[in-house]
């Protein structure tokens, strides 16, 4: 396979001088989209978009038509944009909002259209400062010019759009932590049944929640229609779509490609794309869909980008991040560094995420430090099982949200295809404790002790209800 | 409400040094407030505003937002806790967030803060004794194609040598990056300017569609309020 000939449809103003300004937008087909939505109707435009099956980008790629089409009717229903971009190693929505703020804008007001609302949300990353200044001046200039506000484009149809800051949570990415944020409190994710925010969302008012670069499509797809769309890709995964391509490349960066008739060897090798391996090096391994992704190696670079191929291998295209690792990579390092991530940003309602994570993040760091254990690969697989039980694909749950059963991907992927890394570092570990000096790790032991309680199988986490404790969340810092 | 009240449980003086907020950051309040339906949801831009006061929320500032907003201070010093980006404690003039997450580990995060920490003479949640610089070490900060990669204050600096970390912290010092970075606790310096009071229009009117069955999903915002010229009205 080859770089398809497709050209960029949400970067296409990318690179452009001011592209984030009204001018350059309307310069280049800006609102043009959001007008033609205006004259044909909001059934039109969702008919459309169901055409295209414009598969949600921002990592679980739910077809957002058939999102929109399972909104309870009422009034009012409200539209939120998910600009929280948190996944390790993703960045293209930073992107997007920074670059192409009109074109968000423009869906934003296009989504909102298509499913009734008269208001919408962007919530975006808190720490992204320039993208906000941007969203913020892209809200004042497209009311000035009638695009927003009352009676756009003298269609009778009114929208506020609100660009809303977030302050620095991984969750609040999960959709109803993030509605919970929205609403002015701790971003924790709520039970689903009966949050499910197309029944309950915003203020438990029927809510779309729908990703940047998703709605960064909807211009696009309204203009040229969503048959146009559908022609490119393959199957289910159709259109392009922005891979976040990171880590050991010669050209890491964002890259809008075909999708399915790309292949992973096609994003990382193409000299156009990532360019190859830095310094001629080996690829070793690489994370196809975020930092909650089971891994692939170079058995799988002749994948396509195509959502539904890379489940059934066994893991997901996800957010859109491809971080990619040569063969210097250490990867016990690597998969404590995910870890500890997870167990940082865990917002502490659940178990199983809070606890198994700590446990997860202490042994790691331990088999690091020298104090690694021959049992405690089993204890490491043993304390993952009990957070997603059967360690399949996709993961069981046991807690409220997916972020626990995310965190077992990096670990049971590294331990099943660098086992003999691990054991490395604990054969050196035993090595030296013939010696009498196994006590590096003793700060984790303790973690250890609890961990084997586990492992007898007495604590078993039901999936309905798991106990909710006191909130930790704050603890990450 | 006194101050007292306010004082988290477990923070240190409860003293607030230098004074409560601004008319101007208070009117900027209300103008958030007046772009939700629920006043709760403005809380969390409210205090992004509040700490652009001292760069760190003060009990006193807290407070003062939960007045604004008519909310228990324990109500916001709660949410407030929960995220990353608002300090109960005081930090210096310069936030410097050093990313070690998975892309920037691979090409020398790790090593890149160990610097920072050795230049800056503090150890990662320090503050230097001028008050200029506080180290923090974040997790991934969505910049991974410029990794290793920092922030200042949320202004982003990426593909960093340890010489361009020197640079640009002898530059931040000496107050010339001043235009790119603003002092800690400056979020956006662009405001919302327009479309506030047909915000209160479509308040009223959603309202008023709520108790009609036969509101129209849509055209949800009905009539403009009289003598309302209204945000989107054309010229």
């Amino acid at each position: 396979m080859s770089v398809t000939d497709a050209a960029p449809i949400v970067t296409r103003r990318v690179g452009l001088a001011n592209s984030w300004d009204l001018g350059t937008s309307l310069a280049n087909d800006g609102y043009q989209g959001l007008r033609k939505a205006l004259s044909v109707g909001p059934e039109a435009v969702a008919t459309e978009v169901m055409a295209a099956n414009l598969l949600g980008r921002g990592g679980a790629g739910f077809e957002a038509g058939k999102k929109w089409s399972m909104l309870r009717k009422a009034d009012p229903v409200y539209l939120v944009v998910n600009g929280d971009e948190s996944e390790p190693c993703t960045f293209k929505d930073h992107m997007l909002l920074e670059a192409d703020p009109h074109q968000i804008v423009e869906g934003t007001a296009i989504a909102a259209f298509a499913v009734g609302a008269t208001r919408a949300f962007i919530f975006v990353r808190g720490e992204f400062a320039l993208g906000i200044e941007r969203m913020t001046a892209a809200v004042n200039d497209a009311y000035r010019h009638g695009a927003l506000g009352r009676d756009i484009f003298g269609s009778g149809y009114n929208l506020d759009i609100v660009i809303h800051p977030g302050a620095g949570a991984y969750i609040c990415g999960e959709e109803t932590a993030l509605l919970e944020s929205l609403e002015g409190k701790r971003g924790y994710p709520r039970d689903k049944p009966p949050w499910f925010p197309a029944v309950m969302g915003l203020y438990g008012a029927p809510t779309v929640v729908n990703n940047v670069e998703t709605v960064s499509n909807l211009a696009w797809i309204v203009t040229n229609g969503g048959a146009a769309f559908a022609a490119l890709g393959q199957g289910r995964s159709t259109g392009t779509r922005i891979f976040s391509l990171s880590g050991h490349v010669r050209r890491p960066g964002n890259y809008e490609v075909e999708m399915a008739k790309t292949t992973f060897a096609d994003l990382i090798f193409d000299p156009r794309l990532g360019g190859g391996i830095r310094d001629g090096n080996d690829l070793k391994a690489f994370v196809p869909g975020g930092a909650s992704a089971p891994w692939f190696g170079p058995d799988h670079l002749e994948m396509a980008l195509d959502q539904d191929a890379v489940g059934r291998a066994g893991s997901m295209l996800g957010s859109g991040s491809v971080v990619v690792m040569d063969h210097t990579a250490c990867m016990v390092k690597a998969t404590w560094r995910i870890t500890r991530f997870f167990h940082r940003e865990s917002c502490g309602q659940c178990t199983p995420c809070r606890e198994g994570g700590g446990w997860l993040d202490k042994i790691l760091r331990r088999i690091l430090e020298g104090g690694g254990r021959e049992s405690d690969l089993d204890l490491l697989l043993d304390v993952c099982d009990n957070i997603a039980p059967g360690l399949g694909w996709p993961p069981q749950k046991t807690t409220i949200c997916v972020l626990g059963p995310s965190i077992p991907s990096s670990i049971t992927s590294a331990i099943k295809m660098f086992r003999s890394e691990f054991m490395a570092y604990i054969d050196a570990a035993q090595g030296s404790a013939t010696n009498g000096s196994a006590t590096n790790g003793s700060s984790t032991n303790g973690t250890a002790t609890n961990g084997t309680v586990s492992s007898s199988g007495a604590i078993n986490f039901s999936t309905a209800n798991p106990a909710v404790g006191p909130a930790k969340g704050g603890e990450a810092r | 409400m006194s101050g007292s009240e306010a004082r988290p449980p477990g923070h240190g003086s409860g003293v607030d040094p230098a004074g409560g907020l601004t008319t101007e950051a208070q009117r900027r309040i209300r103008d958030l407030i007046a772009l939700y339906p629920r006043t709760r949801s403005a809380l969390i831009p409210a205090l992004h505003v509040a700490q652009e006061q001292h760069g760190w929320l003060t009990p006193g500032v807290m407070t003062e937002v939960a007045a604004l907003l008519g909310l228990e201070p324990a109500e916001v010093y709660g949410t407030a806790s929960f995220y990353d980006m608002l300090f109960t404690h005081p930090v210096g003039r310069y936030l410097v967030s050093v990313c070690t997450n998975l892309a920037c580990m691979l090409n020398g995060g790790e090593e890149l803060l160990e610097h920072a920490s050795q230049q800056l003479g503090v150890a990662p949640g320090g503050t230097t004794a001028d008050g200029n610089f506080t180290l923090e070490e974040v997790e991934c900060i969505a910049f991974c194609g410029a990794a290793p990669c920092l922030a200042v204050n949320w202004r982003f600096f990426g593909n960093l040598s340890h010489d361009d970390f020197d640079r640009l912290t002898e530059d931040l010092a000496a107050g010339r990056l001043a235009d790119e970075v603003p002092t800690h606790g400056t979020l956006s310096r662009v405001r919302r300017e327009v479309g506030l009071p047909g915000v209160d229009a479509i308040v009223t009117a959603t309202a008023a569609a709520n108790g009609s069955a036969n509101a129209t999903v849509g055209a949800g915002a009905g009539a403009d309020p009289p003598g309302s010229s209204g945000p989107g009205a054309r010229p």
